[in-house]
C-alpha cells in the first residue's frame, strides 16, 4: 500500500494525523474495529473540531462507472476483464497506476486520494444510489437525506449562510430516483441548474430569462405589487412575509449578482478550453466558481455511465471528458488556494462488472457491480498521495480494508466541521445521528485524513 | 366626472361606525374584495361551538368572505380546481338563499371530489411504487382504485377502516390488504406503527411499551406468501399452530383472542366503536386539517396527552356527527364547508396569530403541488411529463389526465418535487410542504416552463383576440380568468397605466399583466 503525501502541504494537523498513519500498516480492518488505537482524541465533541473544509464538490457518475477501466486497473487479469482498455499508467506518486484513459488525472495523483475498497453489495440502482448518497442502508423507517442536504442543513441558511447562490447546488438535473432530502423536508432541496453549461450561455433554470430586458423584469414586478391584492390586506401574515422573502431572494438572483457568478462567458475561452468543452467539464468550471463564492456543497450529475452496451465505444469518449475535467478542477483549486478547503469526491452508485459480458445482446458491456468499486476523494484535509484498500486480481472482491459509503460520509462531514455522531434533527424528533454510527468512538477514514 | 360607486357611501358609513379594524381594512380597497356582506353565511350549530371558545379566548371570528372569495375557494377545497369563468360568473348571478351550499353539494358530487379527496388519502395510506413503500405498480393501481371507488361512494368510514384492517388475499385482486405492503417494512412493529399513524392519529413510537407491544402481538399473525406472478403476494392470517393469543390493548385493556379468530378482527372490533377514543376523532381530524391545513388536533397525526385539541367541544362534535351519521365521512365534510367558520374572510378581525389559532379567519396557504401544477396547465394548455425514481411504473400519463389523480406516488415530475408533494414514505401529514422556497418562487416568476406555458396558451391568444381594441374587456376577462372575480376600479386604472405608458407594446403589456396576476398571492394561495 502506497502512503505517500506531498511535504509541502502537510500543516500542523496533517502532520498529527500522519502519526496515527503509521497504523497503516496494521490489518486496517482492525485497527479501524478496534477504535481504541484513536482513542486518545474524543471524536464527540465536535466543538473542539474546527473544520478544514468549507465546500464540498461532488462529481457523481451516475450509472456506475467501471473501477477497471477508471483508478483500479488489472492489466493483468486478461482480454476478458479488460478489454481494449487494457493498460495501466504510472502516476506521480510511484506505485499508484490508474487507468490509461486518465493520463492528465495521473500527473496529479499526489492531489487526491483514491479508495478502491468502496462497498455495499447492492446491484440495483435505486438501492445503490440510496445508499452511497445516504450513506444508509434502506428499509428503516425513515428516508434519510442524501449528503448534499445535510451539508445544506448544517452550513445553509439555518447557519448563517447568506450567500448569492443557495446552499446547494445540482448541475444540470436531479438524479430524480431517490428523494435528495429524505425527512429533512424540502428546505434542504437543492437548487437544480438545469441548462447546459457547455451552451454559449448557461441558461441557469429561474435566473437567465432570454429576451425579457432588466428593465422589464423591474417594471413587471412593480405591476406585481401593485395588483397583489391579497397581500395588501393581510399586511401582517405570516405566511406571506415569508414568501416577500423568497421573492426578494429570487429577484436578488435574477437582477443581481447571482446571475454574474453563472455566467461562464466572464471566463476567458482557454480557461475554458482547459476544463474541456463538454457539460461534465464545463461543470466542474462552473463548481469551481461557485465554491470560489462559498457555496457549501456543489454536485455534479455526470449522466451516461450505466454501459451495459457500447461499454468500450462510451469510455473512449468518456473518460477522456472526465480524465480533463477533473484534473483540471484539482489544479485549478489548488492554484487559487482552495484545495485545502474544498473536498472533491467523485464516484458512482457502484462499480461495473470486471468481467466484459462480450455475448450478445450485450456483445461488449459491462454490469452492475456493488461488490466492489473505486471513489476519488481530494482536498478539504483529506490527503492526497495514496490509495485505500484494495481488490483481488481480478477486481471482483475487496482483498483489504472494505469501506462503505456511510465511512466516507462521515469523514466528509467531520472535515466540513459537522459531527458525523452529533444529532440531525428531523420532523419526528427521533434519535437520529448525523452520519450512521460506527463502532464506538472509531474515527471514519483516519487513514485518509 | 366619475359617478359615486354605490358601494362607497356604505363604506364610509361602515368605517364611521365600526371598530378599528374596518376602518383599517378600509385603507385598502383590498379588504372590500375579501369581506362579503354580514348575511352572507348562516351560523350553525358547529359554528356555535366554534364562537364559544373563541368568545373564552376574546377573539372575533372574521366576517364572511365575499361570492367571488367563496366560488374559488370552494372549487380548490373540494375539487382541487380552479372554476370556469362561466361557472364564476353563473355563480355570481344566483340569488338564491342556498347558493353556497346548492355549489358545495354539486362539488361534491363532481368526478374530481373523488380525484382531489382520493389523492388525500392515498397520502395518508402511503400509496406509491416498490421504494421504500413496498407496492408493486399494479398493486398501486388497485389500491388507488379501491381508495378512489371509496371516497366516490362515499363508502362509511367504518367499512373502509375494517376492509383496510382485516381483509386477506392477493395484493392485486383484493386491493385492501395493500395497506400492510404499503409500509416500509414487513415486521409487524413496522404494521403496528402504521396501524397507529392511519386510524389513531398517534405515533406509536410514544406510547409506553407494553401497549405498543401489545399492539404489535395483535399484528405479528399476518403472513404473506409469493405466487407464480411477479410480485404477486398474498396477505393472510396464519392460525396455527400458535394458539391463544393474550396480548394488551392500546388502551390498556387486556385480550385473549381464540386461536381460531384473526387477531386483526379483534383489533378492528375494539377500535370501530363510537366510543372509542381515538377512531372518530381521528377521522374528523383529518377532514378539518385538509380543509384548514391545520387539525384541532395538530399535527393531525400526533394525538397524545400533551397536544390536546384547540377546541376540544368543536373536535367531540364532529366525532358524535361521524358515528351518528352511520361513519358518514362526506356528511361531516359538509357540515364543515356549510359553516360559517369555512366561509369565513381570510382578513381577520383581530391579531392574526389568535384568529390562526383559534380558526377566527380562513387560512391562506399555497395551493398543493399537484392542484397549482393542475392550475398552471390549465391556463395554458399544456401538460406535465413524468419521471420516476424506480424504472417500473409507466410514466406516461395521458395529456387529459390531471395530476391530482395521479395513483401513484412515485410517479412525479421536478414541478411536484419543487412544490412540496408528499414523498409517501411515512404518510406524515407534515410530509406534504406547502412552504414557499426561493426556488418555487424563481420557478414562477422566470422559468423557461413558465414562460412557454404563458406565451403559447391558447386560451390566453383568445381571451387577448376575443377583447380586441376593448381594454377593459381584456382586464376584466383575465381577472376572471386567473382570480375568478371583476377587477376594482384601482385595479383597472393600475392596468390601463400600465399598458398606455407607451414603453411598451400591447402584446407585451397583456402578457406581463396575466404573469403578475399568476404571480399575486391570490392566485398562488387559498384564501
Amino acid at each position: 500500500m502506497s502512503v505517500r503525501h506531498r511535504s509541502r502541504l502537510i500543516r500542523r494537523r496533517a502532520a498529527l494525523r500522519g502519526l496515527v498513519l503509521g497504523a497503516a500498516t496494521l490489518p486496517l480492518i482492525e485497527v479501524f474495529g478496534a477504535g481504541t488505537v484513536f482513542g486518545e482524541e474524543p471524536t464527540r465533541d465536535s466543538a473542539t473540531r474546527a473544520a478544514s473544509a468549507r465546500s464540498v464538490i461532488e462529481i457523481w457518475l451516475w450509472g456506475g462507472p467501471a473501477h477497471l477501466d477508471t483508478f483500479d486497473p488489472k492489466p493483468g487479469a486478461g482480454p476478458d476483464y479488460c478489454g481494449p482498455l487494457n493498460q495501466a499508467i504510472d502516476t506521480s506518486v510511484p506505485g499508484i497506476r490508474v487507468g490509461s484513459s486518465l493520463p492528465l488525472l495521473a500527473a496529479q495523483a499526489d492531489r487526491y486520494a483514491l479508495i478502491r475498497s468502496m462497498t455495499h453489495g447492492q446491484f440495483g440502482h435505486e438501492t445503490a444510489s440510496y445508499i452511497t448518497q445516504t450513506g444508509r442502508d434502506p428499509g428503516g423507517r425513515l428516508v434519510y437525506p442524501s449528503i448534499g442536504a445535510v451539508v445544506s442543513r448544517f452550513r445553509g441558511y439555518d447557519e448563517g449562510y447568506e450567500g448569492e447562490v443557495p446552499p446547494y447546488v445540482v448541475m444540470t438535473t436531479l438524479q430524480g430516483r431517490f428523494s435528495e432530502t429524505g425527512f429533512l423536508g424540502p428546505r434542504y432541496r437543492p437548487f437544480v441548474t438545469g441548462g447546459d453549461p457547455n451552451r454559449a450561455r448557461f441558461a441557469v433554470e429561474g435566473i437567465v430569462a432570454d429576451g425579457i430586458t432588466d428593465e422589464r423584469q423591474r417594471n413587471r414586478r412593480e405591476l406585481l405589487h401593485e395588483l397583489d391584492s391579497l397581500g395588501q390586506a393581510l399586511p401582517d401574515s405570516a405566511a406571506f412575509e415569508r414568501l416577500d422573502r423568497c421573492e426578494d431572494k429570487a429577484y436578488e438572483m435574477i437582477l443581481g449578482d447571482a446571475g454574474r457568478i453563472f455566467d461562464l462567458r466572464e471566463e476567458s475561452d482557454a480557461e475554458r478550453d482547459r476544463y474541456g468543452r463538454n457539460t461534465l467539464g464545463q461543470s466542474c468550471l462552473m463548481a469551481r466558481r461557485l465554491v470560489e463564492q462559498g457555496v457549501p456543497y456543489v454536485k455534479i450529475n455526470s449522466r451516461g455511465w450505466d454501459t451495459h452496451k457500447q461499454h468500450f465505444q462510451s469510455m473512449r469518449r468518456k473518460l477522456p471528458e472526465l480524465d480533463r475535467g477533473v484534473a483540471t478542477l484539482l489544479a485549478d483549486l489548488d492554484d487559487r488556494g482552495l484545495l485545502d478547503s474544498t473536498i472533491v469526491w467523485c464516484c458512482g452508485e457502484f462499480g461495473r462488472s470486471p468481467k466484459v459480458q462480450w455475448e450478445a445482446p450485450w456483445n461488449g458491456g459491462r454490469g452492475h457491480y456493488g461488490r466492489c468499486f473505486s471513489a476519488l476523494v481530494a482536498g478539504g484535509g483529506f490527503r492526497g498521495g495514496q490509495v485505500l484498500g484494495a481488490t483481488d486480481e481480478k477486481g471482483e472482491q475487496v482483498a483489504e480494508r472494505p469501506v462503505h459509503p456511510r465511512e466516507l460520509h462521515g469523514a466528509i462531514f467531520s472535515q466540513m466541521g459537522i459531527d458525523p455522531d452529533g444529532a440531525l434533527p428531523n420532523p419526528r424528533a427521533l434519535d437520529v445521528r448525523v452520519a450512521e454510527p460506527t463502532a464506538s468512538g472509531a474515527r471514519r477514514l483516519p487513514e485518509l485524513l | 366626472m366619475r359617478p359615486v360607486k354605490p358601494g362607497v357611501l356604505a363604506v364610509v358609513t361602515v368605517v364611521a361606525l365600526l371598530s378599528a379594524r374596518d376602518a383599517r381594512s378600509g385603507e385598502h380597497e383590498a379588504g372590500r374584495i375579501f369581506d362579503g356582506p354580514k348575511t352572507a353565511a348562516e351560523t350553525t350549530p358547529l359554528d356555535e361551538l366554534v364562537l364559544a371558545a373563541q368568545r373564552r379566548e376574546r377573539v372575533q371570528m372574521a366576517r364572511p368572505c365575499a361570492d367571488a372569495v367563496f366560488v374559488r375557494r370552494a372549487y380548490l377545497d373540494v375539487i382541487g380546481t380552479l372554476p370556469e369563468p362561466r361557472e364564476v360568473r353563473a355563480f355570481l348571478a344566483d340569488r338564491g338563499k342556498d347558493r353556497r351550499t346548492r355549489l358545495i353539494d354539486d362539488l361534491l358530487r363532481r368526478e374530481e371530489y373523488g380525484d382531489y379527496w382520493s389523492l388525500r388519502w392515498c397520502d395518508a395510506l402511503r400509496v406509491k411504487s416498490e421504494f421504500p413503500i413496498n407496492l408493486w405498480p399494479n398493486a398501486v393501481q388497485a389500491y388507488h382504485h379501491w381508495i378512489r371507488d371509496a371516497v366516490r361512494r362515499n363508502l362509511p368510514y367504518d367499512l373502509f377502516a375494517r376492509e383496510l384492517l382485516t381483509s386477506s388475499g392477493s395484493n392485486f385482486r383484493t386491493p385492501a390488504v395493500n395497506f400492510y405492503r404499503a409500509v416500509q417494512g414487513r415486521e409487524p412493529d413496522a404494521l403496528a406503527g402504521a396501524v397507529a399513524l392511519t386510524f389513531m392519529g398517534s405515533r406509536i413510537e410514544t406510547w409506553p411499551a407494553a401497549r405498543r407491544q401489545g399492539l404489535v402481538a395483535l399484528l405479528s399473525r399476518i403472513r404473506t406468501k409469493r405466487t407464480r406472478e411477479w410480485k404477486e403476494e398474498i396477505v393472510f392470517h396464519d392460525p396455527a399452530p400458535l394458539g391463544p393469543l393474550s396480548t394488551v390493548l392500546p388502551d390498556g385493556a387486556e385480550l385473549v383472542v381464540p386461536a381460531d379468530v384473526d387477531p386483526r378482527r379483534a383489533l378492528a372490533d375494539w377500535l370501530i366503536t363510537e366510543d372509542n377514543p381515538w377512531f372518530a376523532r381521528c377521522a374528523v381530524n383529518r377532514l378539518w386539517a385538509w380543509v384548514f391545513g391545520r387539525g384541532l388536533v395538530h399535527e393531525p397525526d400526533d394525538f397524545r396527552p400533551g397536544n390536546p385539541a384547540v377546541m376540544p367541544a368543536v373536535l367531540d362534535f364532529l366525532a358524535e356527527q361521524l358515528v351518528d351519521s352511520g361513519w358518514d365521512l362526506q356528511h361531516v365534510l359538509r357540515l364543515i364547508l356549510c359553516s360559517r367558520t369555512y366561509q369565513q374572510s381570510p382578513v381577520p378581525s383581530g391579531d392574526p396569530k389568535k384568529a390562526a389559532r383559534l380558526f377566527a379567519c380562513y387560512p391562506v396557504r399555497r395551493l398543493d403541488a399537484e392542484v397549482l401544477i393542475d392550475a398552471l396547465d390549465w391556463i395554458g394548455g399544456t401538460g406535465e411529463t413524468y419521471l420516476s425514481r424506480i424504472p417500473e411504473p409507466w410514466t406516461w400519463v395521458p395529456e387529459e389526465d390531471r395530476t391530482i389523480a395521479l395513483a401513484d406516488g412515485s410517479i412525479t415530475s421536478p414541478f411536484l418535487e419543487l412544490f412540496g408533494r408528499p414523498s409517501r414514505d411515512t404518510g406524515l401529514f407534515v410530509e406534504r410542504s406547502n412552504r414557499p422556497t426561493d426556488d418555487q418562487r424563481l420557478y414562477l416568476l422566470n422559468s423557461t416552463a413558465m414562460r412557454r406555458r404563458l406565451e403559447g396558451s391558447p386560451r390566453l391568444r383568445a381571451l387577448v383576440k376575443k377583447a380586441g381594441r376593448d381594454l377593459n374587456g381584456l382586464i376584466a376577462e383575465t381577472y376572471i380568468t386567473l382570480l375568478s372575480r371583476s377587477p376594482t376600479d384601482d385595479e383597472i386604472g393600475t392596468v390601463r397605466a400600465y399598458f398606455v405608458s407607451g414603453e411598451r407594446r400591447p402584446r407585451e403589456a397583456a402578457a406581463d399583466l396575466v404573469w403578475a396576476l399568476i404571480n399575486t398571492k391570490e392566485f398562488l394561495y387559498r384564501h
